[in-house]
Formats: structure tokens, sequence, C-alpha cells
């Protein structure tokens, strides 16, 4: 079978761009490869290890296991939203100063979790962070300070809301 | 690219849909959220010759309570199930067991209809659909027919529709009142399929089961219901040696597999263990006319 491709609109972070990508591309390829995006990472392509999560209409979904053409039409944010080298986000600067991160390849996908999971649970138990986590593989920084960096990046914006 | 070429259509309409598998027969797949297909697709455990998405086709997204049904069109995520509040009153086990389903990034992609579509046997809401008495709406182009839960799933993987049909809907009765539900799982990590889950109903009268439903998963080749031991707890009193002789039969019957996460006696010994722990929180939770909510 000849190799089916389609033009597409994607809308990431805000900006529009028309793409032409095969149908059985994942989007977390077409980010990658085509917009590079490459704060995105890959790592088990099967949904297991959160390392590729990005938001499609604001929720944190696998962009391994969604086709590049089916994000035409929604909302794609990616982890170079949240904030820049130099105006890191809450969230990015809690991680920083907790040690929450050490290689850094599942960072943006737990960021992406964590982001989202503390717009709904301002104020989280441990038990409950430990909950939202579990959606994401690290290999080498241990989950303790993750969990102590989220638990910092929840007070860091909570006296911002209201 | 992991997935193997395919072509790929996204219909609008469940017409247009079912004229795409009609024309393109088993080398067609039905894509819905994608978070089973798209691992075996990755994994090229699954090839293929088209796929048809469903995603767009709007008038399958709908949930609705109607003449004493939870109807979930099959476009309806597990998420929008798991925040719905009208789901936590009508149906209180299928709002409790779709928590245990994988994790939240997942369930914001994985629709219910996929689920029991896909047929896990260790997997959550078959044995809700199963528990309850849940009715599936299949369509082909031949027309719609309705199929009970404890006839549609056949064996590991398979169910009883065609590769034309598309499932377009489930149906999950509401809970009657005097009933409480429960929902209970062991698995290795938080969101990964169980290696046992027990799915419990039992209404209660004056303090005594007058009828008890229990569905298992991770205990057999498809979601198991288990009719010796919901007469075990209609007929045994008092209720602690109701509760012993079901848990005997749900040990004596229960014929899981072995696999690399758990052994066949362990899943037995997990089965009978948590009999006791689901019916216990059924009947107290049908005691405090609480359904199926959780504390
Ligand atoms: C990391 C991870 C953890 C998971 N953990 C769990 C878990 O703990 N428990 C659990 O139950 N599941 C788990 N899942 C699977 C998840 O629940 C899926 O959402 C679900 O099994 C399939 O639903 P879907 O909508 O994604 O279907 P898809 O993946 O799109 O489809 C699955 C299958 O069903 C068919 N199908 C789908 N919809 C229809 C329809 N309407 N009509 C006819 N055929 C249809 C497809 O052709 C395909 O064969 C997990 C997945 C991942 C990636
Ligand atoms: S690469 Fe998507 S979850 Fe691992
Ligand atoms: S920081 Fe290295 S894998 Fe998590």
């Amino acid at each position: 079978m000849r190799e089916p491709v389609r033009t597409i609109q994607l809308s990431v972070n805000g900006q529009a761009s028309t793409v032409t990508v095969p149908v059985r591309k994942t989007l977390a390829d077409v980010l990658r490869e085509e917009l590079r995006l490459t704060g995105t990472h890959v790592g088990c392509e099967q949904g297991v290890c959160g390392a590729c999560t990005v938001w499609l209409d604001g929720e944190p979904v696998r962009s391994c296991l969604l086709l590049a053409v089916q994000a035409e039409g929604h909302q794609v944010t990616t982890v170079e939203a949240l904030g820049t080298a130099d105006h890191l986000h809450p969230v990015q600067q809690a991680f920083w100063e907790n040690h929450g991160l050490q290689c850094g390849f599942c960072t943006p996908g737990i960021l992406m979790t964590v982001v989202a999971f503390l717009r709904e649970h301002p104020a989280p138990s441990r038990e409950e962070i430990r909950e939202a986590l579990a959606g994401h593989l690290c290999r080498c920084t241990g989950y303790q300070n993750i969990v102590r960096a989220v638990e910092d990046a929840a007070r860091r914006l909570r006296p911002a809301r209201g | 690219m992991k997935p193997q070429v395919f072509a790929y259509h996204d219909p609008s309409s469940v017409e247009e849909a079912l004229e795409l598998l009609a024309r393109h027969g088993p080398g067609a797949k039905v894509l819905a959220g994608g978070q089973s297909l798209l691992p075996l697709l990755n994994l090229r455990l699954a090839r293929p010759e088209v796929l048809v998405d469903i995603n767009r086709i709007d008038s399958l997204d709908y949930l609705a309570e109607e003449s004493g049904w939870l109807r979930v069109g099959a476009r309806v995520r597990q998420r929008w199930v798991e925040r719905d509040p009208a789901v936590r009153r009508a149906v209180p086990l299928l709002a409790e067991a779709v928590r245990y389903v994988g994790h939240v990034q997942i369930r914001n992609r994985g629709t219910v209809c996929g689920s029991l579509a896909h047929a896990d046997p260790a997997a959550e809401l078959p044995a809700v659909a199963v528990a309850v008495g849940a009715r599936m709406v299949a369509r082909s182009r031949a027309g719609a027919r309705e199929i009970p839960a404890e006839e549609f799933f056949t064996g590991p993987l398979s169910t009883a529709l065609s590769p034309d049909e598309l499932l377009v809907e489930a149906r999950f009765p509401c809970s009657p009142p005097g009933w409480g539900w429960a929902f209970v799982e062991v698995s290795n990590r938080h969101g990964d399929y169980a290696l046992c889950a027990v799915a419990a109903g039992v209404c209660v009268a004056d303090g005594r089961v007058r009828d008890a439903r229990l569905a298992y998963a991770g205990a057999g080749p498809v979601p198991v219901r288990l009719p010796q031991a919901e007469t075990a707890l209609r007929e045994g009193w008092p209720l602690e040696d109701a509760l012993r002789a079901a848990c005997s039969e749900a040990r004596r019957l229960l014929e899981p597999e072995a696999d690399i996460h758990a052994s066949a006696d362990f899943r037995r010994h997990l089965a009978g263990v948590l009999t006791e722990r689901v019916v216990r929180l059924a009947y107290r939770r049908a005691v405090d006319g609480a359904g199926g909510a959780r504390a």
C-alpha cells in the first residue's frame, strides 16, 4: 500500500501550522520531527511511561497514543508553553529547587500532568499527589523528591489564586 | 513510525462508519479512544488495513439517564463518567470502578464502550457490565440489536460483535432502591489492570440479603458472574455464615489463569478475600442507603 498522507492544520501552543503527515504518524512524532518541539519525550510508545504527555484541549493525554491527524481541530499544548529558561513556570521552579529531576527525561510529561492536576486540586494530600503521578515512570530521580516538588509547587501556586 | 501502513477514515456520521465497516470487513478496525488499539498498532500486534475513527461522530457523544437506564454513547470518555455526579447516583458501581482504569491521561481519551469492546478479561468495566446486567447496543448496516452483557463477552479480547458491527451504546440499569454496590481490586501498581477485582451488589431488607450480584475480573477468560455465590449470600444467615459460604464458592468455582503477574492459586486466594471485603462494603452501603457513594 502507498503511504497515505494528509495535510492538516494543527494548533500547538496557540500557534497554527499546516503540515502534511503520514496518517499513521503519532502526535508525539509530529511534534518532535515536524514542529521541532522536542520537549515532548518519547519513551515506551504504549502509554505506560508518561514521557509524551501533552494537553489536548487542556486535558493531559498520551501523545504517543494519538495520531497527529486526530489532533486537527483541537488545541494542543506542550511543555514549551509552560515557561522559558528565564521565567520558569512555578511548577518548574519547584522541581528545580526540590531536585525533582535528574536527567530530565520524564520531566516534561510529569510537568504537564502536575500543572493540570494542581488546577483541580490546589491543596492536594500526599496520597492524591502519588495517585496523580502514578501514570509516570521516572528512572533516576526517585519519586520522593518529585512528590516534594509537587507539594512545594502547590504552595507556590496557592497565594496567586483568587 | 511504529504502526504498519493503514488507510484512515474519520467519518462524521454513524451511517458512514457502518458503510466503511461493511465495505472493508475484518481488515478494518474501529478506533475509539485508542488507549488499547494504539499500543497494539505501535507494537504491530495489530495490523489492520483500514482504521475507522469514530471520534468525529458527534451523535455518539451522549451520557443520559432515561427510563431507568443510563445510556452511554460510544464516544463518551471514561473521564466523563468518572466526573459526572449523575452517574454516581444512577449507577454507583460504574462510577466507583472507572477510577481504577489506568490513569487520568488514559481515561481522558479511553471510552467506556471501547473498554467493553476490547474485552480484556482483567478489565474493570466488563465486570461492572456483567454485575449490573448492562446491555450492549450494536449496529451494522443490517440493523441494530441488543446484547446482554453476559452474552457479549465470549473470550479473552473477543466479543459477540461481528466485524461490520459498531457498539454504538452501552446501557446500564439504574440502581434500584435498597441496593448497595461496591468495587474492590488488587493490582500490582495503581492504574494497572486487576490481578483480581470483584464487583458486587446486594439488596438488603430488614438486615437480610434478599438479592445479590457478584462479578469477577481477572478470574477467567471473560468477566465471570457467580450465581452460586449469590445464592449463598441470599440463603445464608447470619451474615457471617453467608459470607463464609460465598467466599468458599468463589474459591471453589473460579478458574483464574496464571501469568507473569500472579499465579492461579494467588488469584483464587484473592478472589476469596476480595469477595468478603466487597460484600461487607456493599452491605454497609445498602443499609446506610448510600447506594455506592464513596466515603
Ligand atoms: C497505560 C495504560 C493502562 C491501562 N490500564 C487499564 C486498566 O487498568 N483497566 C482497563 O480496563 N483498561 C486499561 N487500559 C486500557 C484502556 O482502558 C482503554 O481505554 C480501553 O481498554 C479501550 O478503550 P478505547 O476507547 O481506548 O478503545 P480503542 O483502543 O480505540 O479500541 C479498543 C478495541 O475495541 C474496538 N472498539 C472500540 N470501540 C468500539 C466500538 N464502539 N465498536 C466496536 N469496536 C470498538 C477497537 O476496534 C479495538 O479493537 C490501559 C491503557 C493504558 C495505555
Ligand atoms: S511514550 Fe507515550 S507513554 Fe511512554
Ligand atoms: S529524571 Fe531521569 S527519568 Fe526521571
